[in-house]
């Protein structure tokens, strides 16, 4: 047990994955370099260019290698090197990896994980910050997987190596180095599927994922310090939803707030309000506040402080929630 | 490009080379003969509404028969909506072909052991499936050879340059085998490229190749022989010439794009009708023969549509059961809506 960044908390989860024969690793600059980011630093070293695998710049070419690999019995990791690149492999994603179960009858499943660095504040050029997790979520047979914290990061990445199913497994950028918390030097699992309870209450429910799950808690504090009691929760999947979790909260604190960094329209939080009406409408007292990105292409970085949910914004959605009764 | 060839158009032996025993050539012609008369018979079946939409492969047997009869059982084929004569010949059971395409959801399913990947339907996907497997194939350190067939069409797309890239880089054992029937849906072959033949672009990404008569099947069984060989080293494209004789699809009217003037022309060709006239002159082809191919044929045909007429396709509830291993809370709320236990 040691103190770890979300960074070291995954590249610890690949050295323990890859003790597993079946386990290879894939993409642009992972093996060398060991990543962008050095996420996959000293891999080649241990496991050898055959297990951890430079590949052709070529993201189509990446993930339809890697659901071939597993059709044939490994359990391939590939990695997009920043999320937005994801779309020159649309296809092999959402109608390959998601649908190989259905399409062969169960004959054959695509057990992949696919990493990707996402998300904003990093000042990166275009492209590079995208949220696009709503549209993956789209295409049923995949699973989303987007962790806030080292310890989650690493129980939920070796979950998502075991998963029988495809895995999208995002990593949130913006806090890849600056949050560090305990993490077991053992490997452990955490479900995947399984929303948790950041901070309990009984005032109003936010729901998020990814880096809003980190300075939410201080506006969570915030309240606190005032006598109101939020509860957060922090999704950790995004498909398959923890519905449960969500309408059991709604039902206590009668009041929803999403806050998520991705663009509002059809995002995961418009299908949040959607299941929440359809479980437990009558157990609100006012409407579901959305606190998102702007729908527009992801901004340069001069205009990305105006374009992401902040406390600010956040605080206007839930005093309005608070004057409901 | 010198085109392998070994038998010119009356079927006449062209220059010396080393025939395959008597055996195999039966074999080469009775595999043909019924993947052609499964062809019609889909066909047939689908004008009469028993089936949703068939791809034919009449004409372009032979480099599928050849091909299916170089692998061993662990060696795996991704195919195109195209390639039924091979997948069958590699252990695809019939029933399966005709489930799926009278647009039952279970049809795509080989069974354990078959290393069939089910059809593909977007142009040129298996490709990377193929260069996936074979990758595969190679960490493990096993000897099975992936070969993935496509069209001439489909090498626009990106994924087949993806393919053949990753699989020179790697050097992977598999074999890309185009079947270069001319047409894309409408669109010729001179519209989809800029080069003489498609086989040249296997030289810019430095792999081994073949350019072969696709409707000569001594020829493709050569080639095919070789490429398996070589594939243990490395990657092998394989183009084949030849002609789908019959339309896109059963919702296809080639009238529209082709003369029948060319047409007639390759039916001179047709790869059955080549085999058919070497055989004859060796003494190995009788009328007995092809009607014992036709009576195998009709039988395995009619019980194969008895039993898929007894079992009903799948339901919508069953095949939400196929979406994940274990249905998510929300699928299975449906599943159970479905199915009445709610
Ligand atoms: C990505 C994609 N684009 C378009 C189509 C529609 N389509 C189906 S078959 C076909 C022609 C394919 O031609 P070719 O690769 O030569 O194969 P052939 O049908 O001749 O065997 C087209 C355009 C498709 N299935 N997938
Ligand atoms: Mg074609």
């Amino acid at each position: 047990m040691s103190e770890k960044t979300i960074v070291q908390a995954i590249n610890e989860a690949l050295f323990h994955a890859m003790e597993h024969e079946d386990v290879v690793l894939l993409g642009e600059d992972v093996a060398t370099n060991g990543g962008v980011f050095r996420v996959t630093d000293g891999l080649k070293e241990k496991f050898g260019p055959m297990r951890v695998i430079d590949t052709p710049l070529a993201e189509s070419g990446i993930i339809g290698t890697a659901v071939g690999m597993s059709v044939n019995g490994l359990r391939p990791i590939a990695e997009i090197q920043f999320f937005g690149f994801i779309y020159e492999a649309m296809d092999q994603m959402v109608s390959q990896a998601t649908r190989m179960r259905y399409r062969s009858n169960g004959r054959f499943h695509s057990p992949i994980v696919v990493r990707s660095p996402y998300g904003a504040g990093v000042n990166t050029p275009e492209l590079h910050a995208d949220s696009i997790e709503a549209i993956f979520s789209h295409s049923p047979g995949m699973k989303i997987v987007m962790p806030s914290s080292p310890y989650d990061a690493k129980g939920l990445l070796l979950a998502a190596i075991e998963d029988p199913d495809p895995v999208l497994f995002l990593e949130p950028m913006s806090i890849y180095r600056s949050v560090r918390e305990e993490v077991p030097d053992e490997a452990y699992t955490v479900p995947i599927g399984e929303a948790k309870i950041v901070q309990e209450g009984t005032d109003a429910t936010i729901v998020t994922w990814g880096p809003p799950v980190v300075w939410l808690q201080q506006v969570v504090e915030d309240y606190a310090k005032q006598g109101v009691s939020i509860e957060l929760i922090d999704l950790r999947t995004v498909a398959p939803l923890d519905i449960h979790t969500i309408v059991a909260s709604v039902e206590k604190t009668e009041r929803l707030c999403i806050v998520h960094e991705a663009v509002k329209t059809n995002g995961i939080g418009a299908e949040i309000a959607a299941l929440v009406s359809e479980r437990a409408i009558f157990s609100l007292v006012g409407p579901i506040k959305r606190v998102t990105g702007f729908d527009s292409p992801y901004p340069a970085g001069t205009i990305e402080r105006d374009w992401m949910p902040n406390p600010s914004r956040v605080k206007i959605a839930i005093d309005e929630l608070l004057t409901y009764e | 490009m010198e085109m392998t060839k070994w038998l010119d158009e009356q079927g006449n032996l062209i220059g010396d080379v080393a025939v395959p025993s008597d055996d195999v050539l039966k074999t080469m012609y009775a595999e043909m003969k019924r993947g052609r008369m499964i062809d019609t018979k889909m066909f047939k079946m689908q004008r009469q509404g028993r089936m949703a939409l068939v791809a034919p492969v009449s004409g372009q047997e032979a480099i599928q028969v050849a091909s299916a009869l170089v692998l061993n059982k662990e060696d795996w084929i991704a195919p195109s909506y195209r390639d039924s004569v091979a997948t069958m010949l590699h252990g695809m059971p019939l029933e399966n072909i005709i489930r799926y395409f009278k647009g039952y959801s279970d049809g795509g399913g080989a069974p354990e052991g078959v290393n069939v990947l089910p059809v593909q339907i977007i142009i040129a996907a298996q490709m990377l499936h193929a260069t996936g497997v074979a990758f595969a194939s190679k960490i493990k350190g096993e000897q099975a050879r992936t070969v993935t067939f496509f069209g001439d069409g489909a090498t626009s797309q990106g994924d087949f340059h993806e393919a053949l890239n990753f699989a020179a880089v790697y050097k992977l054992p598999v074999i890309f085998v185009c079947q270069n029937n001319q047409y894309a849906i409408s669109t010729p072959v001179s519209k989809q490229m800029n080069t003489e033949t498609i086989v040249e672009r296997a030289k810019a990404y430095n792999m081994a190749y073949e350019y072969v008569d696709g409707n000569d099947i001594l020829a493709c069984y050569d080639v095919m022989k070789r490429a398996y060989d070589k594939a243990q080293d490395g990657p092998v494209f394989v183009e084949a010439v030849t002609y789908r004789l019959g339309p896109h699809t059963t919702s296809d009217d080639p009238k529209k794009y082709r003369e029948q003037t060319e047409e007639q022309q390759w039916q001179q060709k047709d790869p059955l009708v080549r085999m058919r006239a070497f055989l004859e002159a060796r003494g190995l082809w009788d009328a007995a023969f092809e009607r014992a191919i036709e009576d195998r044929a009709s039988e395995e045909i009619e019980e194969a549509v008895a039993k898929i007429e007894e079992t009903p396709p799948p339901t919508l509830a069953d095949m939400l059961e196929k979406v994940y291993e274990t249905p998510p809370t929300l699928i299975q709320e449906q599943i159970d809506g479905l199915r009445g236990n709610e």
